[in-house]
């Protein structure tokens, strides 16, 4: 291909458009369903049960510390299925170019794309590209959606229906690193950090859990941090949440960046961060079960249900004190996944 | 994180509150004067450490609680103009205004830009020689050094096109209004940062003519519990003056460059302060030399009637005479995500800590 | 708005100085306290050094406060 800048012509279903294919994206994601090139991908799987999901990416900026969002495509999608219970296989990835685009930072995104689907073992098998006029869509949009395999057993991992007081809340790492590492490179702000994006497939990790202990619920803490998740769950649940503050996993870039900042930490967004409830009783286990992956290295224990203040998130804080911790309400942090 | 995590320590902020339970006797009422105070106490569950004789109430301190309906209803009138670029501190995005807020114009299409630094502002105006930019100025005597300061650089780069609409203000004037108005107080908590910018002076008649204890605080808990301690000291002593809690940060005759910069740019004006009205000489304004840089002189918005949100007391609020508990629209009509008055928009103000931070 | 937060004066460039709080860096602007050195701390707030953070002052507020958790009365 000789352009170095996307151009309409890329988006039309002519030639332009078949070079691109073949000399880009089938280039990178390629596999023998997607060699196909049919309309829909014929997809087989051993079990009738199906986990399906889609999510759009239209983070800003599109290469960010950690990552970019080709990476983050592949992460969020087989994350949501992973969390679900299912076991990822297979993703459509389509793509949204603003006119002008260059080439070569398209080129960045799908090998990143490419490589995250082959860590997390997932087949890329359909897909589709389209180009709007500049000024149309901020540089590129990207929408994957992700089938998995499920069992009758783990699907009911989302529902939440066996918690109990005593029960323990499990994260697999540090909180917020993804939120702040997209506010640093935001040209408004000008803090320099190394804080890097936790962008990660977890779905290695969450299968090596799940196959050995029963975990009672799981959600990946996006949007609005694990404030949010929680205080679902709470609401849910009928339970109490409690946290302890002075237990709870952050790095001190992002402390920093916080309290400068004046953001909480428990509402900032993650990429590659796991919620999970065990029993008590499990918990030692499945924490030496976790840290045995390089994602779950610094998985820790950050809080527990309790009967106390039914549907409340609360923090004991370091001084002591408690507060309330509420789910985030409006934005934030704009547009970061 | 240095000189902050030392003064979060449990143990010691337990030591003070210990000690002050032994030391107070007669019921007080003290009043802090600072969006950060009201904040820290409310994080930090302070409340819940003082004394039954202590009440700890929270008077007019959130910059952008105080300013006045009229102001916010300008800056988004100039927010509507074509060629004008708003920029701005966070919290004054959502504030609603008597038809709109910042965030609603933000979204209708006008450039509306957050910014950590006024000098950001000034970055703009270089670049952007088509636009005109306006700077929405709030904040006490901590923040106002740094809008004049940027005045003074856009006077030197010879920028035309960069202005300030101020709604500065400075502290003592209300805390003796307050007093004046009979709200009953025996000591304030003084503003640490704003002190380590104007010196501690400024608050001498509040002990020589009012009587009242000031102990000037810094932000981290065992800081706050320490400074009630020396107010309480005070007060059962029978000896009110002007102390410095805050020795870290805070001299006595405060910052004289950021002084020197205040007044260099600007001079004190009459000012409506959202909630109690009219306070004679509380606002800064940009002084004649430097009217070009001024958005009033600039700009000739025509700006309906203002009108404050109907049942919102938070007048009575910033006052101290009232809680947010005490407003029939706190928790219901009036939440951080639908608010109704400025007093739950902003992250310091005394609605918006209460709600975040009630248990 | 935010409040002030400590941080560490790493270099000077004429009326600017990076500092650092923990290791997030930013450029602060000098133009309220022109006198900093590498080394010093200063309060930030909204881009600017207001004030320098005295070590010494810092020891004597945490002394008094050392000596209060020091002399508690013993509570069970």
């Amino acid at each position: 291909m000789k352009e170095t800048k996307i151009m309409l012509g890329h988006g039309s279903g002519g030639k332009m458009m078949h070079d691109l294919i073949e000399g880009l994206f089938l280039k990178h994601f390629s596999n023998p369903i997607l060699r196909e090139q049919t309309d829909a991908a014929i997809l087989s799987t051993e079990s009738a049960e199906i986990a399906f999901t889609t999510d759009s990416f239209v983070i800003d900026p599109i290469f960010f510390p950690g990552g970019n969002i080709g990476k983050l495509a592949v992460c969020g999608t087989v994350n949501d299925l992973a969390v679900s219970g299912a076991v990822p296989l297979y993703l459509s990835v389509s793509m949204i170019i603003e006119e002008g685009f260059p080439l070569e930072d398209l080129e960045k995104i799908v090998i990143s794309l490419a490589e995250e689907a082959k860590k997390a073992e997932v087949l890329i098998v359909t897909g589709d590209t389209k180009v709007v006029n500049k000024g149309k869509c901020d540089k590129l949009f990207i929408n994957t959606a992700g089938i998995g395999r499920i069992s009758k057993v783990d699907n009911q991992i989302a529902k939440a229906r066996n918690i109990l007081p005593g029960d323990l809340v499990l994260i697999n790492g540090t909180i917020g690193d993804h939120g702040m590492a997209i506010m640093n490179v935001r040209e408004s702000f000008h803090f320099r950090s190394t804080v890097e994006s936790d962008c990660a497939s977890l779905n290695g990790l969450i299968r090596e859990v799940v196959e050995q202990y029963p975990v009672k619920f799981m959600r990946d803490p996006t949007r609005g941090g694990v404030a949010t998740v929680l205080n679902e769950l709470a609401t849910k649940t009928g339970f109490g949440i409690e946290l302890d503050e002075t237990t709870l996993p952050v790095l001190k870039g992002v402390k920093a960046m916080c309290e400068l900042l004046g953001f909480d930490p428990l509402q900032v967004a993650n990429e590659g961060k796991v919620l999970l409830v065990v029993a008590e009783s499990d918990a030692k286990r499945v924490l030496e079960t976790m840290k045995m992956n390089e994602l779950g290295a610094n998985s820790t224990i950050i809080g527990r249900v309790v009967s106390e203040h039914p549907g409340r998130v609360v923090l004991k804080n370091e001084t002591g004190g408690r507060r309330i911790i509420d789910s985030l309400t409006g934005d934030q942090l704009p547009r970061i996944c | 994180m240095r000189f902050v995590d030392e003064y979060r320590n449990k143990e010691l902020i337990m030591a003070v509150a210990e000690k002050l339970k032994t030391v107070s006797k007669r019921e007080i009422v003290l009043m802090e004067v600072c969006g950060g105070h009201t904040m820290a106490i409310q994080r930090f569950g302070l409340h819940a450490l003082l004394p039954p004789t202590v009440k700890l109430i929270s008077g007019p301190g959130c910059p952008v609680c105080v300013s006045s309906q009229h102001f916010i209803d300008k800056a988004m009138a100039l927010s509507r103009l074509e060629d004008v670029i708003i920029t701005t501190y966070g919290d004054l995005i959502r504030v609603p205004g008597s038809t709109t807020s910042l965030e609603k114009e933000r979204a209708n299409g006008s450039d509306i830009r957050i910014i950590y630094s006024v000098l950001e502002a000034l970055e703009i105006a270089k670049n952007n020689p088509g636009k005109r930019i306006v700077f929405l100025g709030i904040g006490f005597e901590t923040t106002a050094p740094a809008t004049a300061a940027a005045i003074v650089q856009a006077k030197k780069a010879h920028l035309t096109n960069f202005f300030v609409l101020s709604a500065h203000k400075v502290m003592p004037p209300v805390m003796k209004a307050l007093v004046e108005e009979g709200v009953t107080l025996h000591g304030f908590l003084a503003p640490g940062h704003v002190s380590a910018i104007t010196g501690t002076s400024i608050y001498n008649d509040l002990a020589s003519v009012y009587g009242l204890g000031v102990v000037v605080a810094g932000f981290e808990p065992a800081d706050m519990m320490q400074a009630v301690l020396m107010l309480v000291e005070q007060i059962e002593a029978g000896t009110p003056m002007v102390e410095v809690q805050y020795q870290r940060v805070v001299q006595l005759e405060g910052n004289k460059m950021a002084q020197q910069v205040l007044q260099e740019v600007f001079e004190l004006r009459d000012d409506q302060w959202r909630g109690l009205g009219n306070i004679p000489l509380s606002g800064l304004k940009i002084k004649n030399a430097y009217a070009s840089f001024d958005a009033e002189w600039e700009f000739e918005v025509m700006v309906p009637e203002s009108s404050e949100p109907k049942g919102c007391i938070c007048g009575l609020i910033l006052r101290g005479l009232k809680t947010p508990l005490d407003c029939p629209l706190f928790g219901k009509k009036c939440t951080p995500v639908d608010p109704v008055g400025a007093c739950m928009v902003s992250g310091e103000g005394t609605c918006a800590t209460y709600y975040k931070y009630r248990v | 708005m935010c409040l002030a937060i400590p941080a560490k004066v790493i270099s000077v460039e004429g009326v600017s100085a990076v500092v650092s709080i923990e290791d997030v860096e930013y450029t602060a602007s000098l133009l309220l306290l022109p006198d900093v050195e590498p080394g010093d701390f200063i309060m930030l707030h909204a881009g600017f050094a207001i004030e320098k953070v005295d070590p010494e002052e810092a020891a004597l507020t945490m002394q008094l406060l050392l000596d209060m958790e020091k002399h508690r009365p013993e509570f069970n």
